[in-house]
């Protein structure tokens, strides 16, 4: 329910924290003031501009960019301020006027993203600075008004127009500011967290999952941080677009991943509400800075670039390149493969013929003929080779710009991105549980990437296989490292889900996975300590049955407000040590209900067992195990992929030895976790 | 620069620049034959389907056909069955994308063959026709007419086979009789 306003239109303003979005074709200073009842701003302290980017309840960006979101929390303003203009001005070094641009368009929204209202400025000519909207107080509501007001002597006309002192000084100072910040933002180093992001992720009182890609910014609307923060959360030394001004200034630096406004027009978040928005219109709303590529970019022709796919998100982006390059990868070893086998079975007959030839028998011959068959084998595998090494070479190439442009649910653990941890916001697209490679190009490693939420349980296979070598005979260490790798994987789970919207359970009838379970014990991120005995067992499986069977009942009456205020409605991840031990008939059956129901209503199952145990099930458990997503401690060569099939070898993502990563992320995900409770 | 074709003709894919070419197109398409009679529902649709065989050594190493759209390798790709044909003058119906550079080393030809997979002969098909795009420039390098639409339910339309360091395209018009590529083996194999 957009407005689209005409100048000098304006529109009821429901909500006080809102964000204006600019988009201009070209590069535009964003700077706004605050004005009494007349209109009149009072000094230049009433001016947020690049220079002075903060103003209580306000906040513009440090530099010009093509597109603008500015955070305004109305309720902050200070009573004597009646009016807000938003001005847009042209830069030095840029289009003289607006006359020679697209008109800029503005629209306020609301943190999710949705339009308030916009307007876009048509009919400026020689300005080159606008009064492009003004917010102003009517009875104690806000309104904001269509302006579209031109100077084309520019900022200083502009600033002289509303009264203030010193016009041209304020000017120039923005000037200098701009082209500061530029000069500021080419080298600076590839920095991904932004601390007004931090102060927001924690301080949200419920992050839903249709908290879009809107507010997950740095530069996202963010509250304000001055004295009037409603969060009382104290401001961080920087401001966001303090942070964004060193990123979005390096724009196509890799290590950023970003994710565009449009984000929340995606599906990606099931169980949001549905966005009924049509998608062609989303552009609209510009999307946020980012992207913006500076007056510097540095062109990467030809080279491998992150993020060098389809996709509505930096995430969505990296996921469909790194699909991409498991399809090549999959696709060119076949071709490889199959020429090898080919040159192997045309040498094999040749050598037949040669043999069965009687006239080879006599003289040198029949060696020559030989001699030729290998000579033909060996030219037609040294082709093959080099091709593979060439498609090779550039999926590697590929590879080291996309490994540490990766976010973290699609990080290895010894990725810096992880050491820059912080609570995200919503769930990502997909969750790397490990890597995958073929004996062809061991060193190439394909992120594996599940979607999340997760459709299939896991099961993390501790028997013996005999892929692997005899220093892994050791039952004991085995089944240690199983569970090591479990907690390793439900970690990432919880570390890549928004606070409070997913939670782990334990069960461990034995307590023999009690070493390897440290991690997520002493850091408090489970809920209850790890469910020991029969009686343990069969409580934790009779609660969670008991919650699929609501949700389900809820999910089908469309009464999902109904369900008990009890109910933890985050995703579950039961992970079950050492089944079947501990387990009875009917926990056994409760187990498969949950295996067969549970994903649907986000309960999932992550089983740690030897398939050998429960062996006295005869085949009655076959279908529980097929299907669970089979995934093994060590490297294994069992699964396939969807184009050819090759056997690839999976390794999992496991925390480097030595390494602290895991603590530090799961104490920053149980105190995420304590202040959302 | 179109060439229209005749049986057994065969240009080389070498560029006029001396460059060779890297991705070529092999378009079919064709329009069904006139309903006749009342029943509009019952006109016969028909279901032509381009298939390309990979060949190394003469022998049938991939096929990429509607139940195979992509070669294992990927180089050879189909975009997808088409079962009616096109309604008017146009474009492919059905189109097999060659990338020539990515084709693994051991394969030395492909040849593309169409079929009617709903039975019937050329006679009632209109309009049908094969060609050759050059698929960086959208150039149409080679168009070849299914004249002579006989009593057949195949036929055999080009080759493409290596030669020197480049590709050749060899028109071939053979027609033949089956459903899908699997019949025409025998045909195919004294064209190799």
């Amino acid at each position: 329910m957009t407005a689209e306003l005409v100048r000098g239109q304006n529109h009821p303003l429901s909500q006080v924290r809102l964000e204006i979005r600019v988009s201009a074709g070209t590069p535009v200073v964003a700077s706004a003031t605050l004005g009494d009842e007349h209109g009149r701003a009072r000094g230049m302290e009433a001016v947020a501009h690049p220079g002075a980017p903060t103003l209580p309840g306000l906040e513009v960006s440090r530099q010009a960019a093509a597109d603008h979101r500015l955070a305004v929390d109305l309720g902050a303003m200070p009573e004597a301020v009646h009016r807000v203009h938003v001005l847009l001005a042209l830069p030095d070094g840029g289009p003289e006027s607006f006359g020679a641009v697209a008109a800029p368009f503005v629209a306020v929204t609301s943190l999710d993203g949705t339009e308030v209202a916009s307007y876009t400025i048509t009919g400026l000519d020689a300005e080159s600075a606008v009064v492009a909207v003004e917010l102003y107080r009517r009875q104690g509501a806000w309104k904001v008004r269509a302006v579209g007001q031109g100077y084309a002597g520019g900022l200083a006309e502009l600033f002289s127009d509303q009264g203030l002192p010193e016009p041209q000084r304020l000017a120039a100072r923005i000037d200098e500011a701009v082209s500061q910040s530029l000069a500021r933002a080419v080298p600076a180093p590839p920095q991904h967290a932004a601390d007004g992001d931090r102060t927001r992720q924690t301080a949200v009182p419920a992050p839903g999952p249709d908290q879009t890609g809107a507010s997950h910014r740095g530069s996202g609307p963010a509250a304000p941080q001055q004295p009037a923060n409603p969060y009382g959360v104290p401001a961080p030394p920087t401001a966001p677009y303090g942070a964004q001004s060193t990123t979005a200034g390096g724009a196509p630096q890799p290590g950023i991943p970003s994710v565009d406004p449009s984000a929340a027009t995606q599906p990606s978040a099931p169980g949001g509400p549905i966005n009924y928005s049509h998608p062609a219109r989303q552009t609209a709303a510009p999307p946020p800075p980012p992207p913006t590529a500076p007056p510097a970019a540095p062109g990467q022709p030809a080279q491998p670039v992150a993020g060098d796919a389809t996709g509505w998100s930096m995430d969505e982006r990296l996921y469909n390149q790194i699909w991409g390059m498991f399809e090549d990868l999959a696709r060119t070893t076949a071709a490889y493969r199959s020429a090898v086998d080919f040159a192997d079975s045309r040498m094999e007959k040749e050598l037949d013929q040669a043999l069965s030839d009687p006239r080879s028998r006599i003289g040198g011959q029949g060696e020559a003929a030989r001699e030729r068959a290998r000579a033909k084998h060996a030219d037609l595998v040294d082709q093959a080779r080099a091709a593979l090494d060439r498609d090779l070479a550039q999926l590697s190439a590929e590879s080291d710009v996309v490994e540490p442009a990766l976010p973290p649910a699609y990080a290895r653990w010894d990725n810096p991105v992880w050491h820059a941890y912080r609570v995200p916001m919503e769930i990502p697209m997909a969750l790397r549980l490990g890597d995958l490679y073929l004996p062809e190009s061991e060193l190439l490693r394909i992120p594996m990437l599940v979607r999340l939420p997760l459709e299939r349980g896991l099961w993390i296979d501790a028997g013996f296989t005999e892929a692997y070598d005899e220093s892994f005979a050791d039952a004991h260490e085995l089944r240690h490292r199983a569970m090591e790798t479990a907690v390793a994987l439900a970690a990432r789970l919880l570390a890549v889900y928004p606070a409070g919207e997913f939670t782990v359970q334990v069960i461990d009838p034995a307590g023999s996975g009690s070493r390897a379970l440290v991690p997520l014990v002493r850091t408090g991120v489970l809920p209850a300590p790890p469910a020991q005995g029969a009686a343990g067992v069969a409580d934790v499986l009779t609660r969670l049955t008991r919650r699929v069977d609501l949700v389900q009942m809820a999910v089908r009456g469309g009464a999902a407000d109904s369900l008990p205020s009890g109910l933890d409605t985050a995703e579950q991840l039961l992970i079950v040590n050492d089944f079947p031990h501990g387990f009875d008939d009917r926990a056994v059956t409760q187990l498969r209900y949950l295996a067969d129901e549970g994903p649907a209503v986000g309960v999932h199952l992550m089983m740690v067992a030897d398939r050998e145990d429960a062996q006295a099930y005869g085949p009655l458990l076959d279908p529980l195990w097929r299907s669970l997503l089979r995934l093994t401690p060590l490297p294994d060569d069992h699964l396939a992929d969807p184009w050819v099939g090759h056997a690839w070898t999976y390794e999992p993502a496991l925390v480097p030895p030595g390494s602290e990563v895991l603590q530090q992320v799961l104490t920053l995900v149980a105190a995420a976790r304590t202040k959302y409770m | 620069m179109t060439v229209n074709m005749t049986k057994g003709q065969a240009i080389s894919l070498q560029k006029n620049d001396g460059g060779s070419l890297t991705a070529v197109r092999m378009g079919l398409g064709w329009q069904a034959a006139p309903r006749r009679g009342l029943f509009g529902s019952r006109t016969r649709e028909i279901d032509l389907d381009a298939s390309a065989v990979l060949f190394a050594d003469k022998q049938p190493v991939d096929v990429v056909f509607f139940r195979h759209l992509v070669s294992d390798d990927g180089s050879v790709r189909h975009t997808g069955d088409n079962l009616v044909g096109g309604v008017g003058q146009g474009g492919d119906d059905e189109a097999i994308l060659v990338d020539l550079a990515r084709v693994p080393v051991h394969i030395d030809q492909i040849v593309f063959t169409v079929n009617s997979f709903t039975g019937q002969t050329f006679q009632e098909v209109q309009n049908a026709f094969c060609r050759l795009v050059d698929e960086t420039n959208g150039q149409e390098l080679a168009r070849y007419t299914l004249a002579g639409g006989g009593a057949y339910t195949a036929q055999i339309m080009a080759k493409v086979h290596r030669a020197g360091s480049g590709w050749t395209l060899t028109a071939l018009g053979t027609p033949a009789n089956g459903r899908t590529f699997q019949d025409l083996m025998p045909s195919i194999l004294p064209h190799l």
